[in-house]
């Protein structure tokens, strides 16, 4: 292969990878929107709490497995009250009242971790340098980063736990139920209120783990916010109710980012990768508004 | 009530002239210090007129929109050009021109409204905030090449008139929002705003009565993009003077805008005054708070995050209790007392 050819490879591996940590966040939208149908707009603010204050544990002196259960806990705790006091009162309101209400949200949550734990940007260390493995490099001659390869690793974990607990189990079941009609499931006996619980806990807990994952790369600070807005895009891409889609999306937003920045970013001094993914996003829009995955949107008069 | 004037009752023309004697001879008179006006008054109208525009699109027409500040930083920038390439450009012209060139911009980026809508639309708009910014930043020629990469906005000068102090500066600001309300007003009262909220309430059903969903989202957004536009060049020539694109027109200002119509009350004109004053005065109450009460223990980045907390959780009381913000609720209030008198 030659030096060129090889180095495109590596973007694109580079990219696909890092991808992988969009697709991590927009996980955690899919699974609220799959079961309740609501845009969780703050779920990049989720993301930034979590980590933050798994930042913010570890600086007590807890141990890092310690931390990371006392995140998960106060995640669920986040999770009980939204249920109970942002999403009980707006149940019949219109899909647009409950996305404001969610922006809200996650104004709340943003600032409160600030509040706690500072705006200093912190460095988060999991032991995995940002680094290229060696073997890879010296055999295959490509560049991939120990952390990229992780949090793919982790993603794909992630993905198959969740689409397993969709697909397999009683709780999937209920889930899928409540959001295809929240009414008709509640008055079979499935109880909306844990059900969206635990949504919201798994969200959490998602959360946490794309916030560790970005917060190795790029340090845990408040730009967090602006890399988890791009999201959004990846949903747009892959579907919102979709699993799959989120990870194809975020594979997609990662490599195409990266592909551009690398060969036409020189020419207009970088900085592309801040509008690519809402571009390529209002493409599929055009094309494809539910999203490769996604179901089709059908609406009533 | 009875119509006495173009179907202004004489409450409406009675609460009109007092407020511009409040805002053309009262506060001139009474307020000295240059403080209020520059770092107060002066944005506060700026940003009254982007938010009204994000009320037409968001509030009248129900299209979520997230990228107020995009439009800001176009208009502010077809200004600083306009002034700076075309001999004897008259400032008031520029502005008008600089709003046209915003609205053209807003046309384009609100075209997918006509297939998508709720966050669909809000992250194709992220788009307009991100886009605009960044050719803004990164093609040299919109900042007339200088290498320090801020612009430093021209003085504005109207007829051999400088207006230079914040005085003369607030009087002019206040003399074009007080026309562009009123035109806002005459739209939203008129068969324009009543198709925009035809199209807010149920699309599909609007559309089937004849009302055109191409024109009216489109004109929608083309007249936010406007006021957007307008409101960024009044906003960096009367106040940021020194801009640097990125830093002055993130997305926390489209956030900020967006909160304005939330808070002041989405469908309302006297809700884009309302919100921006809440938004723009309780940063300035808090840090009075901390600073005369606290004696500085607090530090400032707790108060901009306790500043969050309030205004995250103020959207979602206001959603679940009254949608219609505090433009609404003063409403209540007045009807209250109205009632207790007679």
């Amino acid at each position: 292969m030659t030096d060129s050819i090889l180095f495109f490879f590596e973007v694109l591996v580079g990219g696909l990878l890092s991808g992988t940590m969009y697709s991590l966040v927009a996980l955690g939208f899919v699974l609220i929107y799959k079961a309740s149908s609501t845009f969780n707009f703050a779920q990049g603010a989720m993301v930034f709490f979590a980590v933050l204050s798994f930042c913010g544990f570890m600086e007590y002196g807890m141990p890092f497995g310690v931390a990371f259960f006392a995140v998960v806990l106060l995640m669920i705790l986040v999770g009980l009250l939204t249920e109970r006091l942002v999403l009980r009162p707006l149940m019949n309101q219109s899909e647009d009242t409950v996305l404001m209400a969610t922006i809200g949200l996650g104004f709340v949550l943003e600032g409160l971790a600030q509040a706690k734990w500072g705006v200093e940007v912190r460095k988060l260390s999991l032991g995995i340098g940002d680094f290229p493995i060696p073997w890879i490099a010296d055999n295959l001659k490509l560049f991939i980063s120990a952390l990229d390869l992780t949090a793919g690793l982790v993603a794909f974990v992630m993905i198959l736990l969740l689409t397993l607990l969709f697909k397999y189990t009683k709780i999937g079941l209920g889930l899928r139920a409540v959001a295809d009609d929240p009414g008709a499931a509640s008055s079979i006996g499935i109880p909306l209120k844990h059900i969206m619980l635990l949504v919201w806990s798994a969200a959490g807990v998602v959360a946490l783990v794309a916030g560790m994952m970005w917060g190795a790369r790029a340090g845990v600070q408040f730009a967090l916010i602006e890399l988890a807005l791009k999201a959004l895009p990846v949903l747009i891409i892959g579907g919102f109710s979709s699993i799959p889609g989120a990870i194809v999306g975020g594979l997609l937003v990662g490599a195409v980012e990266k592909v551009l920045e690398v060969y036409i970013g020189p020419y207009f001094k970088g900085g592309i990768e801040a509008w690519a993914p809402y571009m390529l996003s209002i493409l599929f829009l055009l094309y494809r508004p539910e999203g490769l995955f996604g179901e089709k949107i059908i609406r009533r008069v | 009530m009875k119509p006495v004037f173009m179907k202004y009752t004489k409450a409406d023309i009675i609460n009109f002239v007092v407020l511009l004697v409040i805002g053309f001879l009262v506060i001139p008179n009474v307020i000295k210090t240059d403080y209020w006006y520059t770092s107060i008054l002066i944005p506060w109208l700026c940003l009254t007129l982007a938010a009204l525009g994000q009320n037409i699109v968001m509030g009248y027409t129900g299209q979520l929109s997230l990228g107020a500040a995009g439009f800001m930083c176009a208009g502010a920038y077809a200004c600083y050009n306009m002034m700076l390439r075309i001999q004897d450009m008259p400032f008031l012209g520029a502005l008008v021109l600089s709003g046209l060139i915003a609205a053209g911009l807003g046309i384009i980026f609100g075209l997918p409204s006509l297939r998508i809508r709720g966050i669909y639309l809000m992250v194709a708009t992220l788009a307009s905030q991100f886009f605009i910014v960044w050719v803004i930043d990164k093609f040299g020629w919109f900042k007339n090449y200088d290498v320090s990469g801020s612009t430093t906005f021209q003085k504005i000068n109207i007829n051999g008139v400088a207006f230079t102090s914040g005085h003369m500066m607030y009087l002019l600001v206040a003399a074009i929002v007080v026309v562009i309300t009123l035109l806002a007003i005459n739209m939203a009262r008129g068969s324009t705003g009543r198709n925009w909220m035809a199209v807010r309430d149920m699309d599909i059903a609007a559309e089937s009565m004849g009302v055109s969903l191409l024109k009216t989202k489109l004109q929608a957004f083309a007249i936010n993009a406007f006021l957007c536009g307008i409101a960024g060049a009044l906003y960096t020539y009367t106040y940021l003077k020194t801009v640097e694109p990125f830093a002055a027109f993130n997305i926390s200002l489209s956030f900020k805008i967006m909160f304005m119509a939330i808070i002041g009350g989405l469908g309302t004109i006297s809700g884009a005054f309302i919100g921006a004053a809440f938004i723009l005065l309780f940063p300035v109450v808090l840090n009075a708070i901390g600073n005369n009460v606290f004696h500085g223990m607090i530090d400032a980045t707790i108060i901009s995050a306790i500043e969050q907390v309030v205004f995250g959780g103020l959207i979602i009381t206001l959603m679940i209790f009254e949608p219609l913000g505090f433009a609404k609720l003063w409403e209540t209030l007045k009807q209250k007392v109205i009632r207790k008198k007679s």
